[in-house]
């Protein structure tokens, strides 16, 4: 087989694997939203469908599927069909970047955890972040309805805000680590200070990350930024006239872009797969112990999310602006002055 | 801590562009200061941005003095991305003075306008570092950022009077036309650096020479995209159409402005150019020029003829101003590029001070840009009048005055370089534009005001039209003692000519 | 060879987008074109090897510049272009003189193909950095008041009247 055929296809596996993992994630993660907010609200969450609700995600995704699609008389066709499809293929494009752990090994076959590793990995994030507004955008024009087109209006609004915090508080980070790779990123932060504290980028960059979760909250629409969607104004934003599973497209791409912050989040600023090594453990499966800690602060940051969302209200859109362009924005570029200035006083 | 710096700049680069950080820190300071004036006392902002200029002007005279007490040709900084060479800091001092003059005349102006802010002052001198950077700059990604920064300037400051529709369209207008020849330009650069590998403008003149036969045709065009982007932004014809009506509907002292310092910044600009980059290239250019030249006289002079509003016929007769540039540049002997240098600075004079009394038109019930708004200015004001005569006729090149010598050198050098034809075609249309500046001096003298309405000019705008009429006259009567003055200023074309003159 | 096949992909795509932007009746058709010509751009930027070059391509002018044209659109509602007189005029003058450009500037690039060079340049994200912040430090800082003064004017031209 030539060289090219064979990454095509490992590429090919590796996306799958990956994509069927996110996406039960993806259903699991509205589970345990829909749980977790529920305790909060002192109520059970869902508890019919299987022990716990644990097959809650399965039922809405065959209601989902068997649900009439109704496409409205005077929606623009084309760009109405195409917006969801937008939207979830730039949320799901964006993990193809993301490194999970070090290099995986089946007997003597050994690759990287990640789809592809490219070394200005953190760019094509951003960038894929930046286009994926366009699924909003236009999905709320192209419905001719006056909700979806405010709710996409504020979207964009907002995201393309929101965005210019979000990339410069990662250029902390990037100072820091002299590396756009994401892998090299998380190579870093190995080690510790001071003997006891993790060299995570958090430490050092606590106010980049600050900036970071809030920009990344905005991003994904999440509360307290869910302008685009604020039900008492809007019925439902920029997919009111959405159903079946065009609606659960948007849903899915949402979560997704959850995930991928959080996996930003966790390569960035909180050393990514490193953690302590559980050498207790068999052999077999010390290999995925590195998988297991991305994985669990992947948790921790949508437990946040949720927790967030159970206690936060909403903001005001002109306030949402204010806080975006006269607060956010100020922070972020301080912080880059103060780390350059520290760099440069410090490199001989 | 220090080598780490040093290895991106250091004192001596700083020192180079000290004018332009000076300009650009005053411009800021201008918008800073416009946030604590109260409203309706604006006037500082324009002392401070005439006081940027003064420091602006101190800091060129040290890299001056350091040339001239080195006895270097010119001075390189930044990785040699910019020089100050005897050429650049001729242009430089030629824009601190014509954005002097337009600030005096700006300051009353505006006020009647109601559109006296600060930006409009800090707009001005960033275009002025943008002409900088074109006048200095020996890499051409230098040059193209400075002619964007002059070029965005000037189109905010066109469209500056917000309430006026023929302000917005002309800001408009300009700004698209401007941007597409950009554009063009830009094409024809990244062209060069293609056949090129280089961004320095010596660097690209000398490969391009050593191109082999196959590429010519790229090399061509090159050339051809490249000069159509600096014959826009000098406006010769055919790609003119944009000066009129962006002269019209700017506020008249940016018109004036324009016509004087972004005329001579672009010009500063295709200098650079010709003489660097295109310089083994003239079998290319040459032809174009000549064209380019002729059409530019024929279509600037009989277009200014049939023209009733004035701002319009002075935008006609400055395209017909460089139709006779060109020709310098038609000749490229050191007598040619010296008309040329001497031409953009007596028309700096003469135009503005032609704009200063068109400015003292303008009423708060009155826009006065129209021939009939100046007619029987002479009853009223003869003394503004008479200066008036004074800067037409210099424009039209009557000898005892400044405009004289930017033509008469340009002969001068077409007889040596032996274009008959072309010098007798230059002469014939002096004939042309006598005529429409005539037609001006004979609405002021002979025809009696359509109002009484008498006409007070402001101080500065006074104090402008003294400077600028005494400049005319002055260089006009004492020709040599100018030359002399400026002896070291005419190392500039004797430079160029030397080095960049085969 | 597959660099190549990438190479016709993309180039025929990015081709076919922006005349359909030409094309297109409907502004927002348009502005969805050239975000494509500008994907298929960045794309043939990854295939010289200018990785941080493609992907600030795709930040700046896809995810940057072209939402605000999109925006604008969407605020503006604006419908479908109607097409004048003097467009027909333009249209039946137009393509022909766009034909012989093309035509021209194919046989000159065809003729001189081969000898361009695009210089030994590297398009990493250090490479771009050294030159910026070396070789064209002085341009780069200009272009940072040329950014302010687009800003400023932005502002001093949409200001509010605040008579």
């Amino acid at each position: 087989m030539p060289t090219w055929a064979q990454f095509v296809l490992l590429s090919a596996a590796k996306s799958v694997v990956v994509i069927i993992i996110l996406l039960t994630a993806v259903a699991y993660a509205v589970w345990l939203e829909r749980k977790v907010v529920g305790r909060m609200q002192n109520r059970w969450g869902p508890t019919r469908v299987g022990p716990f609700g644990l097959l809650q995600p399965l039922a809405d995704g065959i209601k989902f599927i068997l649900k009439e699609d109704i496409i409205p008389t005077n929606v623009y066709k084309p760009l109405y069909i195409a917006a969801p499809m937008i939207s979830v293929a730039l949320a799901l494009m964006s993990i193809a970047v993301v490194p999970f752990g070090e290099q995986l090994r089946f007997g003597s076959f050994s690759t990287p955890a990640q789809i592809t590793d490219v070394n200005v990995a953190l760019l094509v994030l951003l960038g894929v972040t930046s286009v994926a507004v366009y699924g909003v955008a236009l999905a709320g024009w192209s419905s001719n309805s006056k909700y979806s087109l405010l709710g996409s209006l504020r979207a964009s609004a907002q995201m393309v805000s929101y965005e210019a915090s979000l990339g410069l508080s990662l250029i902390g980070v990037l100072l820091l680590s002299g590396s756009l790779s994401l892998r090299e990123i998380v190579n870093g932060q190995s080690g510790t200070y001071f003997g006891f504290l993790p060299r995570w980028n958090f430490f050092p960059q606590f106010i980049a990350f600050f900036v970071y979760l809030t920009a990344a909250f905005a991003e994904t629409n999440r509360i307290p930024f869910d302008l685009p969607e604020a039900e008492t104004e809007l019925v439902a934003g920029y997919h009111t006239e959405y159903s079946s599973m065009k609606f659960a497209m948007f849903f899915m791409a949402e979560y997704t872009n959850m995930f991928t912050v959080a996996c930003v989040g966790t390569l960035l600023f909180f050393g990514g797969w490193h953690g302590p090594a559980l050498t207790f453990l068999p052999m077999v499966v010390q290999s995925f112990v590195p998988l297991f800690w991305f994985a669990f602060k992947i948790f921790l940051f949508l437990f946040l999310y949720i927790w967030i969302r159970g206690t936060l209200p909403r903001f005001r859109y002109d306030q949402l602006m204010a806080f975006g362009w006269k607060v956010l924005l100020p922070i972020a570029l301080a912080n880059i002055v103060l780390t350059s200035l520290y760099i440069g006083l410090t490199t001989p | 801590m220090q080598t780490f710096a040093a290895q991106f700049a250091n004192a001596h680069d700083l020192m180079v562009v000290m004018p332009m950080v000076m300009l650009t820190l005053f411009a800021c300071g201008v918008l800073i200061i416009d946030l604590l004036l109260p409203a309706g006392d604006k006037r500082w902002n324009a002392a401070t941005a005439a006081l940027g200029l003064l420091f602006a002007g101190g800091s060129l005279w040290r890299v001056q003095a350091t040339l001239a007490h080195q006895g270097m040709l010119g001075v390189s900084a930044f990785n040699g991305s910019v020089v100050m060479d005897p050429m650049a800091i001729f242009f430089c001092w030629l824009f601190l003075i014509a954005t002097g003059i337009t600030i005096l005349i700006s300051v009353r102006y505006m006020e009647i306008e109601q559109e006296d802010h600060g930006e409009y002052y800090a707009l001005m001198l960033f275009s002025v570092v943008g002409m900088m950077c074109m006048a200095s700059g020996k890499d051409i990604v230098l040059l193209f950022i400075g002619l964007e920064l002059m070029a965005i300037s000037t189109y905010v400051l066109v469209g500056f009077l917000r309430r006026d529709k023929r302000s917005n369209e002309a800001a408009l207008k300009y700004l698209l036309l401007g941007a597409f020849s950009s554009g063009i330009f830009a094409y024809g650069l990244s062209l060069m650096y293609g056949l090129s590998g280089t961004t320095d403008v010596t660097l690209i003149g000398r490969r391009l020479a050593g191109l082999p036969e196959s590429s010519h045709p790229i090399l061509m065009l090159a050339v051809v995209t490249t000069l159509a982007g600096l014959f826009f932004k000098i406006a010769a014809v055919p790609f003119h159409q944009w000066a009129p009506d962006a002269y019209e509907g700017a506020p008249t002292a940016i018109t004036g402005f324009m016509s004087v310092a972004g005329k001579a910044a672009a010009w500063a600009l295709l200098l650079r150019i010709f003489a660097f980059a295109l310089r083994y290239e003239q079998t290319i250019w040459m032809p174009m020029v000549i064209a380019v030249a002729v059409m530019t006289l024929t279509g600037g002079n009989l277009a200014a003829m049939t023209q009733n509003n004035l701002k319009r016929l002075l935008a006609y007769s400055s395209i017909a101003h460089v139709g006779y540039m060109l020709l310098g540049l038609v000749a490229w002997n050191e007598t040619g590029i010296k008309g040329i240098l001497v031409y953009l600075l007596v028309y700096t004079f003469m135009n503005l001070g032609a704009f200063a009394v068109i400015v003292s038109l303008r009423r708060r019930d009155l826009i006065g840009d129209e021939i009939d708004d100046i007619a029987g200015l002479w009853f009223k004001r003869p003394v503004e009048a008479l200066l008036m005569v004074i800067f037409l006729l210099s424009l039209g090149g009557i000898p005892p005055l400044a405009g004289f010598y930017g033509k008469y050198f340009i002969f001068l050098s077409l007889i040596e370089t032996g274009h008959y034809v072309l010098a007798s075609l230059a002469v014939f249309y002096i004939a042309v534009s006598l005529y429409y500046y005539l037609r001006i001096i004979n609405a002021m003298l002979m025809r009696p005001a359509l109002d009484a309405e008498p006409i007070q000019p402001a101080f500065g705008l006074r104090l402008a039209l003294w400077v600028t009429a005494l400049a005319t006259v002055g260089i006009g009567l004492f020709p040599e003692i100018f030359i002399r003055a400026a002896a070291w200023t005419m190392t500039a074309p004797r430079a160029v000519t030397q080095a960049f003159l085969r | 060879m597959m660099h190549t096949v990438l190479f016709i992909i993309f180039a025929v795509v990015c081709v076919a987008a922006a005349i359909n932007l030409l094309a297109q009746r409907h502004p927002i058709n348009s502005a969805l074109s050239l975000i494509v010509v500008m994907g298929s751009l960045a794309l043939l930027y990854l295939l010289l090897g200018a990785e941080f070059v493609a992907a600030v391509q795709i930040i700046i002018y896809a995810g940057a510049i072209m939402v605000l044209f999109v925006f604008t659109i969407m605020l503006l509602n604006a419908g479908e272009e109607e097409l004048s007189k003097s467009s027909r005029v333009a249209i039946v003058f137009g393509v022909p003189a766009v034909a012989v450009i093309v035509a021209a500037l194919a046989y000159i690039l065809s003729r001189g193909a081969g000898t361009a060079a695009l210089g030994d340049f590297i398009g990493g994200p250090k490479e771009i950095g050294r030159l910026l912040f070396r070789d064209f430090l002085l341009p780069f800082e200009v272009t940072s008041v040329l950014i302010l003064i687009a800003i400023m004017g932005a502002v001093v031209l949409a200001r509010r009247e605040e008579r």
